[in-house]
């Protein structure tokens, strides 16, 4: 069975790592010009679990964006499954994005005019995942963040800590195979904080691959790779 | 598998992590699955046209009083594109109905007089016997028919002979004589029996057929029995009754008997008039052709009464107002177009965090551009509707207080809704391009 998330990626080596990061560099024109990655080396492989801490400002966001081809390296090669994805045309990597990747956004990026149920079909809307399936799935999803008593409400009604599981349901309603999260539990308390990140933990399990952004060192902990980025550059920690 | 696995989880809420392990087994079977390239996506779960229409109807809905105010410039332009046509059209048809009905279908041809030494009026010509025949072979002619006053002298017209001197004197009607093609050149109707033909005019059989007006004077209101009117002390038989004759009134008033029995019997010398009944628009043709046809030596002694082709003058009037009006319309049309674009430019300005977000989620720019300009689309053609639906009112209304019947071809209003549409597409266009060429990233950041 092909998922969806097979558009556009395929790995031709077997043993191809997810992600393989060779000297990244993101500058932005300045002035002053801003390095917000310098030289950057990193493999995540497929199944991985690895947490980006680092202060604010130090290109982590950067990092992510960089990962799920909204952005593209000033410098340097990305390779995904396998592939150089700078050969990779728009279309393709609007369809990888849609199809394989997974964003939990820092600021969520909710439609303020669409119900909590809209915005995490939305997700299922460009992808090809069946039509029958997405309300369910989309429910389901919902349900496992504890939202389905939040269906039919707007974004604008909802806490912080709920608007910020809407955006994991919509994040995992397409089952990625990886999955960018931007500070996933940055609003939650203790508790839901460790329920988003078990179904994180969940979905790992059945291969998911998790990069996780996060200020938070018990988040960071649970996972099974930490990096750190400052200033830019990139080291993986013990 | 993994999807199935997946759904396995979904009725659970929260709960504990299993330990990871599974994981590595997982994925290499999962990097295999992921071999194939072709996407194996069923058409019907791809974004379609209807996916398009529910995204960008929420995108119209988010702010129902700024789409009025969007709108608000094609209702006008459209609106009064088609007050402007349904006018011309309607003033058109109110023209057209009366060139129709009467003068503008009717010719006149008289024999010219001149006025003698003693002032005394004189016919200069003659209208020859057979002028209908000549005259009905010339392009344009549709009818044509004599007609002469047969002057009764003291000679009166009666129900029954009267003998009796002592007798109230009885105003008589009038007595015409015409071919017998007259009736359908002046547009006249039988009511009852029929009207005398050609054999009963060569023939010069006493026959007459009666205005409504005269056979109600007399007393006659059917024909089959076969009654008989005396002129004079001669009788003639009534064999029909006519009405409806509009361009000779005078006709309802009358007894009408053929020509030939007028001239055998009262020394008829030549018709008065030839009534012709032409095709619209062939006035001028009829009122060349015709005097020649009816003596091609003195064509110039016939006096011709043609209906004047359309008034020129107030044709240009009218197309005066057409172009004012029409570009008037284009103005507002204009000024709309540039609304839905200005107001679409704002909304892709306010709505980059969404654009942003639609690309993470795998929409490609094709996505983006066409969910704007099917909005604007949406918003010329409601424009368009609104508009074209007033117009409508507009022209009805007033048309109906004028006492005009409106004329407006379904086609126009149809059109000019769609008109609306395109401009909601040209005005689209710009938009929806600039917001499929923001970069993601710029996009996600711009907005929240
Ligand atoms: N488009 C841009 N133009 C100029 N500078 C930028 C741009 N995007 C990011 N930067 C800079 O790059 C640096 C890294 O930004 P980034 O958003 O990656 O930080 P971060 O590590 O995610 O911080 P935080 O933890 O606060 O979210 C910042 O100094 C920021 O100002
Ligand atoms: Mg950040």
């Amino acid at each position: 069975m092909i998922s969806p998330g097979a558009i556009g990626l395929s790995s031709s080596v077997e043993t191809a790592p997810v992600v393989e990061l060779i000297n990244v560099t993101r500058s932005f024109p300045g002035p002053p010009e801003v390095q917000a990655l310098r030289a950057v080396n990193l493999r995540i492989d497929a199944g991985d679990y690895l947490s980006i801490v680092g202060p604010s400002g130090s290109g982590k966001s950067t990092m992510l964006n960089v990962l799920g081809l909204l952005d593209r390296p000033s410098v340097g090669e990305y390779h995904l499954d396998g592939q150089l994805t700078s050969l990779l045309s728009e279309d393709d990597r609007a369809a990888v994005r849609g199809g394989s990747i997974g964003f939990v956004f820092q600021a969520f990026h909710l439609l303020p005019h669409r119900s909590v149920l809209d915005n995490v079909l939305l997700a299922t809307l460009y992808n090809g995942v069946p039509r029958a399936e997405r309300e369910h799935r989309a429910r389901a999803a919902l349900d496992r963040v504890g939202l389905n008593h939040r269906l039919n409400f707007l974004p604008g009604t909802l806490s912080g800590g709920e608007r910020q599981r809407v955006a994991v349901a919509r994040a995992v309603v397409s089952s990625p195979r990886l999955l960018l999260a931007d500070e996933p539990t940055g609003n939650l308390d203790a508790t839901t904080s460790g329920e988003v990140m078990n179904l994180f933990e969940e979905l790992h399990a059945d291969g998911l691959t998790l990069v996780i952004i996060t200020h938070d060192v018990a988040v960071a902990e649970r996972a099974q790779r930490r990096v750190r980025i400052a200033d830019g550059q990139l080291s993986e920690l013990a | 598998m993994k999807l199935q696995r997946w759904l396995a989880h979904l009725p659970t809420r929260l709960r504990f992590a299993r330990a990871p392990g599974k994981a590595a087994e997982a994925t290499p079977k999962a990097a295999l699955e992921n071999v194939a390239v072709a996407p194996a996506v069923k058409h019907s779960d791809r974004f379609l046209v209807q996916d398009l229409i529910i995204e960008a109807s929420f995108g119209i809905g988010a702010r129902p009083s700024r789409l009025i105010m969007t709108t608000l410039g094609t209702v006008l332009g459209i609106a009064s594109l088609v007050v402007t046509i349904g006018f011309a059209q309607t003033t058109a048809g109110q023209i057209a109905s009366q060139f129709d009905a009467v003068a503008a279908t009717q010719v006149v041809i008289e024999p010219g007089s001149s006025r003698d030494a003693r002032g005394k009026s004189q016919s200069t010509a003659r209208l020859p016997w057979d002028s209908g025949e000549r005259v009905e072979r010339l392009a344009g002619v549709e009818r044509a028919g004599l007609i002469a006053a047969v002057p009764l002298g003291d000679v009166a017209i009666t129900a029954v002979p009267v003998n009796d001197p002592s007798a109230a004197e009885t105003l008589s009607p009038p007595l015409l004589a015409t071919s017998a093609s007259l009736l359908e050149a002046v547009r006249g109707r039988v009511v009852t029996g029929r009207y005398f033909d050609s054999g009963h005019d060569t023939r010069g059989d006493r026959v007459v057929v009666l205005g409504a007006n005269a056979a109600e004077k007399i007393g006659i209101n059917r024909v089959d029995s076969q009654p008989s009117i005396f002129i004079g002390d001669r009788s003639y038989t009534v064999i029909g009754i006519i009405t409806g004759v509009e361009r000779r009134s005078d006709l309802l008033d009358s007894v009408i008997l053929p020509l030939g029995t007028a001239r055998a019997d009262f020394g008829l010398p030549s018709p008065d008039e030839l009534q012709i009944q032409i095709q619209t628009g062939a006035g001028d043709l009829v009122a060349r052709q015709a005097p020649i046809a009816l003596d091609p030596n003195a064509p110039e002694n016939f006096t011709v009464q043609a209906p004047a082709t359309k008034s020129e003058l107030q044709e240009s009037v009218q197309a005066d107002i057409n172009i004012v009006f029409l570009i008037l319309g284009a103005i507002a049309l204009l000024a709309g177009g540039l609304g839905i674009a200005n107001v679409t430019l704002l909304s892709v300005m306010e709505r980059v965090g969404e654009i942003g977000l639609r690309r993470a989620l795998g929409a490609t720019k094709r996505n983006i551009a066409s969910q704007f300009i099917v909005e604007s689309v949406v918003i010329g053609l409601l424009g368009g509707l609104i508009g074209s639906a007033l117009g409508v009112f507009a022209v009805v209304i007033v048309s109906l207080t004028q006492g005009w019947s409106p004329v407006l071809d379904i086609w126009v209003a149809l059109g000019a809704a769609l008109l609306g549409a395109v401009v909601g597409l040209v005005a689209g266009a710009y938009p929806a391009n600039r917001a499929s060429n923001i970069e993601p990233i710029t996009a996600l950041r711009g907005g929240t």
